[in-house]
């Protein structure tokens, strides 16, 4: 008897079927599918049920439903289903959602319920445009002196304290108001702290004359940059989702300090999508003209004066009076609060410019309606290369004011599911800083195929290649490699699909590699089996060395390989990340399958036998 | 099957004057090469603008040319890349063009040459982009060796690691020098090949360190030269086995894997080649020249008397 304890040789019995239980998924292909989505607003389960059904009743009941990240994926049989599907929900439901073409894995829904999903592909192997824009995170810095030197002036202003100057450095970062005398800069500070009391204001002078300085730390630097960066993922998530586009699957992921990276797979056309992702928007507060019907201004076309004529998300007309109380760049931050008092609500605040305006028109406009409009401006070049500024305005909120408040308060009469987009979109709307994109991939569907045909073409010949050479050169136990060889495939995908990796064709060629790294493993130990058994060692001795002796060496010689991988994956970006991810798994996967899975093989071959005469090696 | 029935008695530590020189030879003449020739640098590090292009016949090149040159398009680079249909447009960075628009005007004029071409993938990297990556690359190569020493050290002995470092090395070096002299295309995943190339060398290098320290420790009468030479011979039937069958699968890469691949499988078949000669001939001669003794190998011994049980 070899002896081997047998917790190991469950452990990877266990370890191989949950293996082969996350791989499963990716054996069932994929089929045509629809992904729909909402303009700044989840897909929910109760559309998915309406949809299914609406299908069903039609004829073309889908294969297959699922929400996955606010948006509805269906399957169909066939491409005939999915476009008559398309045009049938269009129908029924116009404008309420956006539809994009795209395929699914027939994964059933039980499955994916578990958690098991197939690989996700890389774009080098699905086709698609990847884009990379830098944000000018100086420019969001500035925005926000800016904004101070204004509330210091409307503070100065509304206080009627006197004032010099208010001057913004910008490479300094710093805002200082200028007084004539001591006694005013101590008026001066006093109103400036009533309006913002977090402010960190210190006295200083310039040429003699007293001054307040505020000085922006290196955190609040930071801070702010961080900001920019973050609103401007949610606005580029928002844009993604918005009808134009009707991409499937998009991918918005910060990279490194100030970049943006967007993957948006099966995508041809990167022009549209640039046009409508460099968009900056911004958002209005403005009264509702009540006295007038905005229907009858919609369709004679008269709108009364001091009055502008704007539309809803659904196309609904409405009168809003031409001054506006507050504007997008007065909007400090916006929160959704799900229970309050009176139901779902967003929180909003403004800074102190905006906050008096609001202050007094609320004092004026009790219990009338106020509007939150969505202004979407574009800038572009025409043909003739003269740029083109467009805008698109929108109400997307109108509710009562309900009480007098300046700074924060409360937009209620929001449904649940909406607040939480509309508190993302103020926030993102009122404060987006400006975009330029410096890096762009655009792969075809085709090439993409093509990527994949190759790169399973040289995985097979080159799997092919070393087990048949295992086979002949070691025999039984070459046998046993090449069973932990396809092991670690096995596993390794699995891996991938649980990890959510997408796999890149570096990726499969790391999968490539991997095989060799395994076979190595293998190897070592096969060899070290004979040298024991040259030297005259009994079989079982020689097993038992072999397996011990060559784990040091297995294990030194992966963890350099690993440590490169890691380097790769911290360095790396976009497909070479994709190698440097699977370079690390698979040297994981193949240290267990060529160790203990092989071992574990190896006792259940020759460890019931009572006596062992010679090797199949 | 066996290759090497009996183990072989190759002098490789009396012969090692030869192999330095050779090694010499490989790495002047790669740095010369990449002085005088210098890297055909990808677009992943130069920035500007790549398009690739498929045609249904092959097209007549110097016709292409003389299209995107009448067009306007100026200084681009028009090379066949792959098979003779796929054509590939390449232009210096420029910080006016739109990449989206260049990709479809240069399907515009290709059109009319064949109306058949479709335009296969296109990428556009800022300048700074590339340099950065460029940079990048850089300091994940001087990363990855910096922790493999670092590895080493705390595995072997200093003389050992030191060998083993610069034995390593040596690969990257012939890499680079093969690029040079066949400019192919350097680009980000040749960075990527060169550190799987690092990491993997490095493991023929450890493993005839552990045998080196095992023999060493059963064998301490032995002058060091041979257990060194002993050593090598010994595990030389599963350094060149192993290295075999790796080449066997980055060779179906090679051929198979096709054009995107082709840059990133080469450096690993001359990564791998470069690797099995210097952990073969150089790492452990190096070591024996900066001074390695047996008694540096059985120091741990003496402090540690647990590990040489413990060790497998």
């Amino acid at each position: 008897m070899i002896s081997y304890p047998r917790w190991k040789i469950a452990l990877v019995a266990i370890v191989l079927v949950l293996g082969i239980l996350l791989a499963v998924p990716n054996l069932f292909g994929e089929q045509s599918a629809l992904q729909l989505a909402r303009d700044r607003a989840a897909v929910l389960d109760g559309d998915r049920i309406a949809v299914e059904q609406l299908l069903k009743d039609k004829g073309v009941a889908p294969n297959g439903a699922f929400l996955e990240q606010g948006r509805l994926t269906l399957r169909f049989a066939s491409t005939q289903d999915q476009l008559k599907a398309r045009d049938l929900i269009n129908e029924a439901r116009p404008n309420q959602f956006t539809i994009a073409l795209s395929t699914a894995s027939r994964v059933p829904e039980w499955m994916r319920n578990l958690g098991l999903s197939p690989l996700k592909l890389g774009l080098d192997l699905r086709g698609g445009v990847y884009l990379v824009y830098q944000v000018d995170v100086q420019g969001a810095v500035k925005q926000l002196l800016d904004r101070h030197e204004q509330d210091f002036r409307a503070s100065m202003r509304t206080a009627r304290v006197p004032y010099q100057d208010v001057q913004v450095d910008y490479p300094l970062n710093r805002v200082r108001v200028l007084f004539r005398d001591a006694d005013s800069m101590a008026k001066g500070k006093t109103a400036l702290m009533a309006d913002n009391r977090n402010l960190s204001l210190t006295d200083t002078s310039v040429d003699g004359a007293p001054a307040l300085q505020l000085l922006l730390t290196p955190q609040e630097i930071k801070e702010r940059q961080d900001y920019a960066v973050q609103q401007n993922i949610v606005i580029l998530r928002n844009r993604l989702n918005s009808p134009e586009l009707a991409v499937s699957e998009p991918q918005v992921a910060r990279q490194g300090v100030d970049r943006i990276s967007i993957q948006l797979p099966g995508l041809q056309n990167s022009a549209e999508v640039k046009k409508i992702l460099g968009k900056t928007a911004t958002l209005e507060f403005r009264m509702v003209d009540e006295g007038n019907n905005p229907l009858e201004a919609a369709s004679t076309g008269r709108v009364p004066l001091g009055s502008k004529l704007y539309y809803t998300r659904d196309k609904q007309p409405v009168l809003l009076k031409r001054d506006v109380v507050v504007t997008g760049d007065q909007l400090t931050d916006a929160s959704f609060q799900p229970s309050t008092q009176e139901g779902a609500a967003v929180s909003v605040s403004l800074d102190s410019r905006g906050a008096a305006k609001m202050l007094k028109n609320t004092q004026e406009n009790l219990g009338h309606l106020m509007a939150v409009v969505f202004i979407d401006r574009s800038r572009d070049k025409n043909a003739e290369g003269v740029v083109v500024d467009k805008t698109s305005e929108e109400v997307i909120n109108r509710a009562t004011i309900r009480g007098v408040f300046s700074n924060s308060f409360q937009i209620t009469g929001v449904n649940p599911i909406e607040g939480r987009e509309l508190a993302l979109l103020l926030r993102a709307g009122g404060l987006a800083a400006p975009l330029s994109a410096i890096e762009e991939r655009a792969i075809g569907p085709s090439l993409g195929q093509d990527n994949i045909d190759k790169g399973v073409r040289a995985m097979v010949f080159g799997m092919l290649a070393a087990f048949i050479f295992m086979a002949v050169y070691y025999k039984l136990f070459g046998l046993i490699a090449d069973l932990t060889l396809a092991a670690n495939v096995v596993l390794l995908t699995a891996l991938l699909s649980l990890l959510g990796a997408a796999l890149t064709l570096p990726g499969i060629a790391a999968v490539v590699l991997t095989v060799g790294m395994a076979v190595d493993a293998n190897i070592l130990i096969y060899e070290r089996i004979r040298e024991e058994l040259r030297i005259g060692v009994s079989p079982r001795a020689a097993i038992t060395a072999g397996f011990d002796r060559a784990f040091s060496a297995i294990f030194d010689s992966n963890v350099t390989a690993f440590i490169a991988g890691l380097v790769l994956w911290l360095f790396g970006a976009g497909a070479v990340r994709g190698f440097a991810v699977v370079l690390m798994l698979g040297i994981v996967t193949s240290m267990f399958t060529a160790v203990m899975g092989s071992r574990a093989l190896v006792q259940v071959i020759y460890g019931g036998k009572r006596k062992v005469d010679r090797l199949s090696i | 099957m066996e290759f090497f029935h009996k183990v072989t008695r190759f002098p490789f530590m009396n012969t090692r004057k030869v192999w330095y020189g050779l090694s010499a030879l490989l790495i002047v003449a790669s740095v010369g090469l990449v002085l005088v020739r210098g890297l055909n640098l990808g677009v992943d590090f130069t920035g500007g603008v790549v398009v690739e292009t498929n045609f249904p016949q092959a097209p007549n090149i110097e016709g292409l040319r003389t299209a995107l040159a009448r067009a306007g398009v100026s200084n681009a680079q028009v090379q066949i890349f792959g098979s003779s249909r796929d054509i590939l447009v390449r232009l210096p960075p420029d910080p006016n063009a739109k990449g989206d628009q260049i990709g479809a005007h240069i399907l515009e004029i290709f059109t009319a040459a064949d109306p058949g071409v479709k335009l296969q993938s296109t990428a556009v990297v800022g300048p700074q982009v590339g340099q950065e990556l460029f940079v990048k690359g850089g300091w994940a190569l001087f990363a990855t060796l910096v922790l493999i020493l670092i590895y080493v050290l705390f595995r072997f002995t200093p003389k050992l690691a030191f060998g083993a470092i610069l034995a390593v090395l040596h690969d990257p070096v012939c890499v680079i020098g093969f690029f040079a002299l066949t400019q192919m295309t350097f680009d980000l995943t040749a960075i990527a090949a060169i550190l799987a190339v690092i990491g993997y060398s490095l493991n023929d290098t450890v493993i005839v360190f552990d045998r080196i320290r095992e023999r060493a420790r059963s064998a301490r009468k032995l002058p060091i030269s041979q257990v060194i030479d002993e050593s090598i011979n010994q595990t030389l039937s599963r350094t060149l086995m192993t290295k075999l069958v790796t080449l066997l699968v980055v060779l179906a890469l090679l051929f198979f894997g096709g054009e995107t691949l082709h840059a990133f499988s080469a450096a690993l078949v001359i990564g791998i080649l470069a690797g099995t000669y210097s952990s073969i001939y150089i790492s452990a001669a190096l070591a024996l020249d900066f001074g390695l003794h047996t008694d540096d190998l059985l120091e741990r011994k003496l402090t540690k008397p647990e590990e040489i049980d413990g060790l497998p």
